[in-house]
């Protein structure tokens, strides 16, 4: 169970980091006011975050990645959350067995 | 004395339902952690590095990152910059969910910052929207979550070569399924529709021209621009 000195102090900087970005939505909050724009500009954070972290994975990747993601959307909208992941994640290793690696 | 008590009991219920809630999240977030612990100890990472980086830092995309650019020996100037910027849409969620604490006490406030992740925080803001978020409540989504990441990540990292290649049995889909199935749950109609087209459009645009994590940073500013506008837009009208 060894620790190395240079690996524990990159740990340490990934963490101040995090905790910065963390803590820092908050000190913010206090500094600038929430108006109507503001409250529309916060209200649009969530979807527009998440959408931007999944579209390279879910539109440029491949068509097995592409197909599976709407297949999830759509399962989102009928299924409970547990069985629509169970639904992306066969429909995606399906079909990269279909389409192969080659995509 | 018997209020006492009665608070209690309702914490301790809250904290029960919102666990329960988050269990289908939790279970997503296993293969993840196990994937990020096999994923380490191949580049070299000590079972103890690896529990202590998911315990310290418990922001997953930005640990798969860190392992992406890992050196030996590591550096921590390269490690943290990499950290911030993946991690800079933490900024906008903590402003977010932070209007929404009303329940909490100022140091409780930047405690349940300090576990914030996209998962804890969109059960979160789905809370607020159609209940009410309070500490307990909060600490039923995070804590059992963060537990999981850590026992995970740390089983990963020793039984990593056992598990095979995440791809080929599609593990690697989780998260982004389950980020998939987050966005659904916030459509509120058409004008979601715009902020999501706008903020995919960029992101993926940004991805292909520049590399690191700026896409997310794009994609981020691009929905909440097209929010703004039309906000405007429909104020011009009125």
């Amino acid at each position: 169970m060894s620790v190395d000195l240079n690996t524990l102090l990159a740990i340490l900087a990934m963490a101040v980091a995090t905790v910065a970005t963390r803590i820092g939505g908050l000190v913010l909050i206090r500094y600038v006011t929430i108006g109507e724009n503001q409250k529309r500009a916060l209200e649009a954070i969530p979807p527009a975050v998440l959408m931007a972290v999944i579209a390279p994975t879910a539109l440029v990747t491949g068509p097995a990645e592409t197909i599976a993601a709407a297949a999830t959307a759509v399962a989102a909208t009928r299924l409970p959350l547990l069985a629509s992941v169970a639904v992306g994640v066969v429909s995606v290793a399906l079909l990269r067995q279909v389409l192969g690696g080659a995509w | 004395m018997e209020t006492g008590t009665l608070q209690v009991r309702n914490a301790l219920q809250e904290f029960r339902a919102a666990a329960i809630a988050m269990m289908p999240l939790i279970v997503a977030v296993m293969p993840i952690g196990l994937v990020f612990g096999a994923v380490a100890a191949a580049k070299g990472l000590t079972p103890a590095e690896v529990t202590l980086m998911s315990a310290l830092v418990f922001a997953g995309g930005s640990q798969f990152v860190a392992m992406d650019i890992w050196t030996h020996p590591a550096s921590w100037a390269a490690l943290g910059f990499s950290a911030l910027l993946v991690n800079i849409r933490h900024v906008l969620m903590s402003a977010s969910i932070g209007s929404k604490l009303d329940g909490f006490s100022g140091p409780a406030r930047y405690a349940s910052m300090l576990l914030l992740a996209d998962e804890i925080w969109a059960m979160a803001e789905m809370r607020a929207s159609n209940g009410k978020l309070t500490p307990a409540w909060y600490a039923g989504l995070a804590v059992p979550f963060y537990c999981a990441w850590v026992l995970t990540s740390l089983t990963g990292a020793m039984v990593g070569a056992l598990l095979g290649d995440p791809k080929v049995i599609g593990l690697d889909f989780a998260f982004p399924a389950v980020f998939i199935i987050l966005v659904m749950g916030f459509w509120k109609g058409s004008e979601t529709g715009a902020v999501l087209a706008a903020s995919a459009c960029a992101a993926v645009v940004t991805h292909q021209l520049l590399p690191g994590v700026w896409y997310i940073a794009a994609g981020a500013a691009a929905g909440v621009v097209v929010a703004m506008l039309s906000g405007g837009h429909k104020e011009a009208h009125a």
